[in-house]
């Protein structure tokens, strides 16, 4: 965000493309105006959304124990705002989780009260 | 039967290993092999072609002690000790190409001083049709090259080493590794021990092989006449499928300070070219980085003995090894002194120092009998030492049988060049407590890839059989930690980015 | 895994799939991010989550899956196909009508892109990164500098520093990164971790673990500009600097190599120079999504399959396929012209608006942008190919007005 114009760029994430994006910043608090370079509506839309709150998914690991891998990967089901992202590791790194583990298994329901729940990606089995 | 004489080697290079094994034959010595790294052969034994010389290049007026010792060294290898350790090299023989009319001259004076120096089967070959029956990528400019069929080399020159070093300790002999040597004492003119940074060790005789630090040991001893100071050597070591490559070791005609870039085939069929030589100053004892410089420098001179190489980009790994030179002369200092009773020194032992190792040993022993060691040898001395039959060279039945014995050989540890984790577990029984120790016990890591696909899993295998967290595993000792804790380890530090 | 699905579903008897790993999915278990099966599956996967679809979708449809089975030899004498593995339970030899190599890819390491200097512990490829942190749950380091801006990089910067890691920089050799532009802005522009464009890393310092890295400034033709080098200190050096296809089997087997694409080249049925023996995935061309390794899976099993029950054209009506302005590799390097072909491949610079022309048969794509490190994908129907008078195809690019 540049101070002195107000204009504010980015690189939309929506789909591959990748489209540099640039916004000024509206009268109302949040308020995004005349949105440029998007090549789709999704992109307005995503801009929008982006310079308001922004969000993304956390992908990361659980420690797992007796298993036979001693973390298991894990996401969360729905974006989380952005700036709570390390907030999250810290939060997901402080529990230990019981082998075995199923994919799909929801290990924090309501992550940091977002809403978002954490869930495993990958299956980690008893250790043999 | 005389008394037990206490023996101190400062150094397990490949000269502390040598006279380690050869001391060890007597009854009444008892010897201590002192290393400062946490595994032996890891000064300037491990990083240099691994040529075991004709002996044809050092000139005995100016320098009688290498001329004396480097075809010595080659017999003791050809003939001895690499069967009876069991370490794996071969007899290419070599070729020092001539690629002017005026470097012939050259030629015929290493013939001759070749044949001084004892190098058995020396010749010069002219004739270009048998030049290139000998060598299929030499260089078309060549015009003449003498042919050395003595010439060998040792698959990797850390794993002779460690061959020398394991005998030497099946025969009594107490290593002591991670141990540096920090003073060595002497009473009345007398050598009395070593201080080391893990106590002290008594000892009658010092046997300073300290390598690039035998200046400074030899300090220690009162005994200053010397400068030792570092000569890096670059190298350039190629994938498997890259050719084209070299059927036999490949010399450049000699300049004064080196015999030039070496073009050489290795045993496991890797091209490896180098070294250059870079004087360094004497403090640089720890300059074993590689620069563009140096590699480019050995790469530009390679191309004179060969008539093509392959491509860079086939190229997977560059290293580069300090050789200890020593000053004012360059020849080998070994011997003993009349005010130091006990102390010799076994020092400077540059190029070609892997080669003489053998006779620096036997040149010890004389200079002990000389000054007044009586000396008894063993009735039983083991000159033997077998490695076990790689999985990668056996035959597929024996392979089968090997993992229906042990399953843990039905596991592969590294990919490319074959070897199982039982293999690994093994190589950890034999010694090896880091990466790197496996590495030159077993070829895990030399391949291709450079470990970068096994590398992890065999950090594993030894944080198991070793019982510490695999981020505690190191590739050379202390201070080269694989990892710095778990995952979780920075999670909530202060001075994290914001996102 | 696509490829032995593939095979049950038309009807091969028995299919079976090794690997050398103790669970299935090759790399796929360690990419813990989405974006995997966006084509494949029309769903945002993680890659452990899609390694397990696939494998799930193998075990129902009958594929006999053998797991910690490392492969020596492919053996290929004769009409003889078989693949001589180690077991838990031994040696055993796999002999089958067909073989499909989907090996992968190994990353080049620090050696290989000519970087000088100490060979601490502390420099890791991007993967060995990602398996040590992912995988097994390790930290390989604190400060950390990256290597090379391709999408699996800027990854693990962002993986880096979502566990506290201090990433200092990644350092990009060409103007522009390897990597997704959407990527550069999630896992550098969201952290502060600063893209050092047309940088390049020279040097490693550091005897026994990883001090410093030395970087300079390069031109346009990549050479280093001097006095502007300077040190970056930190502990972890991450080299992302591509992949390359595993194929030592295939080459010791004797497969011909394509030197573009460092992998056996292949004609359209995806076959080697080895009758009845296919490449597909990354260990033939590197893929830039899952997607087309899977697809090229797929097609492989179709072509394996068929030629165990059908027909196909004797060797000598193969079309070579002839780059052409621009090219850097095209996969399949032969044709025949009387089926439908899907084609990968990959530019050697960067360009806008041009077309991507087949000009024998008067075939072309409009592209509004084409750089290396995003694969050109495009298929061209049997009826196309009718056209087909000349005894070779040429793909090439050339620009547009």
């Amino acid at each position: 965000m540049n101070q002195e114009t107000g204009k504010l760029r980015m690189i939309c994430i929506v789909c591959p493309l990748g489209c540099e994006l640039e916004m000024e910043t509206g009268r109302e608090p949040k308020q995004i105006v005349n949105i440029k370079g998007s090549r789709c509506s999704k992109g307005k839309e995503y801009a929008a959304r982006e310079a308001a709150d922004p969000r993304r998914v956390l992908m990361a690991v659980v420690k797992v124990r007796d298993g036979n891998l001693p973390v298991v990967s894990v996401k969360t089901d729905e974006p989380i705002p952005k700036q709570m992202l390390l907030e999250a590791v810290r939060a997901i790194s402080k529990i230990e989780m019981e082998a075995p583990v199923k994919a799909g298994d929801i290990l924090i329901d309501n992550l940091l009260s977002t809403g978002a729940r954490v869930v495993a990606t990958n299956n980690v089995r008893k250790a043999d | 039967m005389p008394r037990t004489e206490r023996v101190a080697i400062i150094g397990a290079g490949v000269s502390g290993a040598c006279v380690a094994r050869v001391l060890s034959m007597y009854r009444n010595l008892e010897v201590h092999l002192i290393e400062r790294e946490v595994d032996v052969g890891w000064g300037s034994s491990k990083a240099n072609t691994g040529i075991i010389h004709a002996g044809y290049d050092d000139d005995p007026e100016r320098f009688p002690v290498r001329a004396r010792l480097c075809s010595k060294g080659n017999a003791l290898w050809r003939e001895a000790w690499t069967k009876e350790l069991d370490i794996p090299a071969n007899w290419p023989g070599d070729l020092v190409v001539a690629t002017d009319e005026g470097q012939i001259g050259a030629l015929e004076m290493l013939l001759e001083r070749g044949k001084r120096n004892g190098v058995p089967y020396l010749g010069i070959v002219w004739d270009r049709k048998e030049l290139e029956e000998l060598e299929s990528n030499i260089t078309p400019n060549a015009v003449a090259a003498l042919h050395a069929p003595s010439a060998g080399q040792f698959r990797h020159p850390a794993e002779a080493v460690i061959g020398v070093a394991e005998n030497a300790v099946s025969n009594g002999v107490r290593l002591h590794l991670a141990t540096e040597a920090i003073g060595v004492e002497a009473r009345k003119g007398q050598v009395s021990g070593v201080k080391t940074s893990r106590g002290r060790i008594e000892a009658d005789w010092v046997i300073n092989a300290g390598g690039l630090y035998a200046e400074a040991i030899s300090k220690m001893a009162g005994v200053d006449h010397f400068r030792i100071h570092p000569r890096r050597g670059e190298y350039l070591l190629f994938s498997k499928d890259a050719y084209p490559k070299t059927e036999r070791i490949l010399f450049p005609t000699p300049t004064e300070t080196s015999k030039g870039v070496v073009v050489t085939t290795t045993v496991d069929g890797n091209l490896m070219l180098g070294p250059n030589a870079q004087d360094l100053r004497r403090e640089e004892s720890e300059a074993t980085d590689t620069t563009q410089e140096g590699l480019d420098s050995a790469w530009n001179e390679a191309q004179k003995v060969v008539k093509a190489l392959p491509p860079r980009d086939k190229i997977i790994r560059t290293f580069a090894g300090l050789r200890a030179e020593p000053e004012p002369s360059a020849d080998f200092i070994i011997r003993a002194y009349d005010d130091v009773d006990g102390f010799i020194n076994a020092a400077g032992i540059r190029s070609p120092g892997l080669t003489s190792a053998p006779a620096v040993a036997s040149e010890i022993v004389a200079i002990m009998k000389d000054r007044g060691a009586k000396l008894v040898r063993k009735r039983r001395w083991n000159p033997y030492r077998r490695r076990r039959k790689p999985f990668r060279e056996s035959s597929y039945r024996v392979r089968d049988r090997m993992s229906n014995q042990n399953p843990l050989h039905a596991k592969t540890a590294c990919q490319c060049e074959l070897v199982t984790e039982a293999e690994i577990v093994e190589a950890i029984g034999r010694g090896a407590t880091t990466l790197d120790g496996i590495k030159f016990r077993t070829q895990a890591m030399m391949g291709d890839c450079q470990g970068s696909f096994c590398q992890f899993r065999i950090a594993q295998i030894l944080a198991r059989e070793l019982n510490i967290p695999v981020w505690k595993v190191t590739k050379t000792g202390s201070g080269s930690e694989i990892g710095i804790g778990d995952i979780t380890v920075l999670v909530g530090r202060k001075g994290e980015k914001r996102a | 895994m696509a490829a032995a699905s593939k095979a049950r579903e038309l009807g091969a008897l028995n299919v079976v799939l090794l690997d050398e790993k103790e669970e299935p999915g090759g790399v796929l278990p360690q990419c813990i991010h989405p974006g995997f099966g966006l084509h494949y599956l029309k769903e945002d996967l993680t890659g452990p989550e899609f390694a397990i679809r696939l494998y799930e979708r193998a075990g129902s449809l009958g594929v006999k899956a053998f797991n910690s089975t490392y492969a020596m030899e492919l053996l290929a004498h004769k009409g003889r196909r078989a693949v001589r593995a180690i077991t838990p339970g031994g040696i055993t030899e796999f002999r089958s009508k067909t073989v499909i190599f989907a090996t992968g890819a190994r990353e080049r390491n620090s050696f290989e892109i000519g970087i000088v200097g100490h060979r601490p512990a502390g420099v890791y490829t991007a993967g060995e990164a990602q398996t040590m942190m992912d995988l097994h749950g390790v930290m390989p380091g604190q400060g950390v500098v990256i290597i090379g801006s391709g999408d699996v990089g800027l990854i693990m910067a962002r993986r880096l520093a979502l566990q506290g890691a201090d990433v200092k920089a990644v350092v990009e050799m060409l103007p522009y990164s390897g990597g997704l532009a959407r990527n550069v802005q999630q896992c550098l522009f969201d952290f502060g971790i600063p893209l050092y464009l047309s940088y390049k890393a020279t040097k490693i310092l550091g005897k026994r673990r990883v001090k410093a890295v030395e970087i300079v400034k390069v031109g346009d033709r990549l050479e280093e500009k001097p006095g502007t080098e300077f040190e970056m200190k930190c502990d972890t050096v991450i080299v992302s600097a591509g992949l390359t296809p595993r194929v030592e089997l295939l080459e010791k087997a004797g497969a011909r190599i394509d030197p573009a694409t460092r992998s056996a080249a292949v004609n359209e049925l995806l076959e080697t120079s080895i009758p009845r023996v296919f490449a597909a995935g990354n260990a033939l061309t590197i893929n830039d999504l899952v997607d087309y390794a899977a697809m090229q899976g797929e097609a492989a099993a179709k072509s394996a399959v068929g030629l165990t029950q059908s027909q196909r054209l004797s060797s000598d009506r193969w079309r070579p396929v002839v780059k052409g302005r621009n090219i850097g590799l095209v996969v399949p390097q032969y044709v025949s012209g009387r089926r439908e072909v899907s084609f990968y491949g990959r530019v050697r610079q960067p360009e806008e608006n041009v077309y991507l022309k087949v000009p024998e048969i008067e075939v072309e794509f409009r592209q509004l942008r084409v750089k290396p490190p995003e694969m050109l994908t495009f298929t061209i129907t049997s009826k196309k190919f009718g056209k087909l008078k000349e005894g070779k195809i040429t793909v090439t690019v050339e620009p547009r007005g």
